[in-house]
């Protein structure tokens, strides 16, 4: 493991930022910690850093124990939320620093600032100051600096938080690119769920200074361990119910089949919006309801429909749409609304 | 439309009446020091040189000069020596109760300078400090330190330490940051403070007046000009030292926006 953060305990008076935090980044992984403000990511990431001392528990780097190593000693890149750009040194001196810090000679120094501009597209910016750079391209000037030196780790804090959303998406995109290029084991702190689908090689979920699940994206989406990840993850209908020999009763769908080894008593069933089907298309489903249109949003190429289901609760549909279809339903519409078992996912820790 | 220039114009003459109010009295001084008189006198009934040839041949006024910039340098390197680092302690600190000594290093100032030098006296006679130039520099280093804790708290309390932190993380260590990353961002403050701590020592009497002695510094001997001879000479000398206090100035907006300003239009 190129990281290994091991029990990792740090409190603020009576706070508890990070309770007992294990997590392992293999070299080259591109890792990233999704979870709300004040999950505690943020002081993980100093920690690692080490800007933060934790109160207990172990970091290792490649092996070595840095726990009490001051930041200088670690070699670890960092680009943070606003870049801490210096703005009275030019982009090239900004680039620079790290490997004046290290005391590489001045002809290295020059020939690896050129390659890292190269590498973020930044080839003859080097003279202009920080200000005059837009804030893509500061972003892309604060990742060169990050990665000039050869760092063992790369941290990404919230990098894309103030930029707009095209740009950001173009970034995330040439940030992956670069990281696969590069083989660097990042890791990267966001609250945008979406970020982190499109970015990571596996995602750990935090809440409350805790690791609520790590897997890789796609498993974290379908399998979700708990009602938390569930919920956080994307866009979820949540549907408590009681299981009795292999069925759960769910109101307003009735008695829908579950997994084989399902024990009897209180379950939490996660039904992706997009698992839903309505009106006509909703016939052939296995598990039936019927609801009443609340509230529908388009979206372009899909609708999202709230709807009050006959028999109680509320669910969330997303259905695809074709630029040649009609709106799915209108609000107030009374519709038949279904889906099949097996996207029905039984949350662990519900 | 009407009203914005109607203001505009009264802003600008109201501004014109108190640039007039700043600068009538250099109006005056600058031609009684060209005066052929051998008095002051308003306007000057001709023209001369005489005041500024004797100050220059006068050793007393040319060692007074020297003295003052003696003193006023040492006052600057003490001044800012003491001050940028209690600054930075008093801005960083977290300890209970620094924001009451935050306020308390304002106190030179409210202190009315006579009690301050009364009391010094005191002190430097015990020393034997008295007549010596380092001593009245080390006396004006007291009203010097608010002028540089006040602007150097503004210049770093504006200052994103989130930069010492990418800069440790970057592998400086902590005198490679303040030296190469939070001073350079401090020097509009630090030159602006340097430039008040020289202009406030350069330019004090009233503990000079106590402490200097027979080795008299500047203003000193500038009052002492005035009590017992009133010549033009001290026009002369008026005029000069506001000369030098122009090019300090220069210096100063040379030297303390250069990192701010001269980049952006490059």
């Amino acid at each position: 493991m190129e990281l290994s953060v091991k029990g990792i305990v740090r409190r603020f008076g009576p706070v508890t930022a990070l309770g007992g935090v294990d997590l392992d980044v293999a070299e080259g992984e591109f890792l990233t910690i999704l979870g709300p403000s004040g999950s505690g990511k943020t002081t993980l990431l100093k920690t690692v850093a080490g800007f933060e001392i934790p109160d207990e528990g172990r970091v290792l780097l490649g092996g070595e124990d840095v726990t009490l190593a001051p930041p200088r000693r670690r070699d670890v890149g960092m680009v943070f939320q606003n870049y801490a750009l210096f703005p009275h040194m030019s982009v090239a001196q900004n680039v620079a620093f790290p490997l004046e810090m290290r005391r590489r000679p001045r002809d290295e120094v020059k020939r690896r600032v050129i390659e890292a501009l190269r590498l973020v597209e930044l080839e003859g910016y080097g003279d202009r100051l920080p200000r005059q750079l837009s804030g893509g391209q500061q972003q892309r000037v604060a990742l060169a600096r990050a990665v000039v030196f050869g760092p063992r780790l790369l941290l990404l804090d919230e990098p894309f938080g103030a930029l707009d959303r095209k740009l950001r998406e173009s970034l995330q995109l040439e940030v992956r690119r670069l990281q696969r290029q590069l083989r660097l084991t990042t890791l990267f702190i966001t609250h945008d769920q979406e970020e982190a689908l499109i970015m990571s090689d596996r995602i750990a979920v935090m809440d409350k200074g805790r690791i609520e699940q790590v897997g890789a994206p796609g498993d974290l989406y379908a399998h979700p361990a708990t009602r938390f990840v569930a919920d956080f993850l994307g866009e979820s209908n949540l549907l408590d119910g009681s299981a009795s020999a292999g069925h759960a009763a769910i109101p307003g769908f009735g008695a829908v089949p579950l997994p084989a080894g399902q024990p009897d008593g209180g379950v939490t069933l996660l039904l992706r919006p997009e698992a839903l089907r309505i009106a006509a298309d909703a016939a052939a489903m296995p598990c039936r309801g019927q609801g009443k249109v609340l509230e529908t949003v388009f979206l372009g190429q899909s609708a999202k429909l709230r709807m009050a289901l006959d028999g109680g609760g509320e669910v969330l549909a997303r259905l695809p749409l074709r630029p040649s279809d009609p709106p799915p339903a209108r609000e107030g519409e009374t519709v038949a609304v279904g889906f099949a078992p097996e996207d029905l996912h039984v949350v662990p820790r519900g | 439309m009407r009203r914005r220039r109607v203001s505009q114009i009264l802003l600008g003459l109201f501004a014109g009446l108190v640039f007039l109010f700043l600068l009538l009295p250099l109006a005056v001084v600058f031609p009684i020091s060209l005066s052929s008189a051998s008095y002051l006198q308003f306007p000057p009934p001709g023209f001369s040189w005489q005041w500024y040839q004797r100050y220059l041949d006068d050793p007393s006024w040319i060692d007074a000069t020297i003295r003052s910039v003696k003193v006023a340098s040492l006052c600057t390197v003490l001044a800012m020596g003491l001050g940028v680092p209690l600054t930075f302690f008093l801005v960083r600190s977290r300890l209970p109760g620094v924001r009451v000594l935050d306020r308390l290093a304002a106190a030179p100032i409210i202190v009315p300078t006579i009690i301050l030098s009364i009391a010094l006296y005191g002190v430097f006679a015990r020393l034997q400090l008295i007549g010596e130039w380092y001593g009245v520099a080390v006396a004006h280093t007291v009203l010097a330190l608010p002028f540089v804790v006040i602007l150097v708290s503004a210049g770093l309390r504006g200052f994103d330490e989130a930069q010492e932190q990418a800069a440790a993380g970057l592998g400086a260590s902590w005198p490679a940051i303040i030296w190469r990353v939070t001073l350079p961002q401090l020097r509009p403050s630090l030159v602006s403070a340097a430039f008040l701590s020289f202009i406030s020592s350069f330019d004090e009497l009233v503990l000079a007046m106590f402490l200097s002695g027979a080795s008299m510094t500047l203003p000193k001997k500038m009052f002492d000009n005035i009590m017992m001879e009133i010549d033009p000479t001290i026009a002369a000398v008026s005029v000069l030292q506001i000369l030098l206090v122009a090019v300090a100035l220069g210096l100063t907006s040379l030297f303390g926006r250069g990192a701010l300003t001269t980049t952006i239009t490059r």
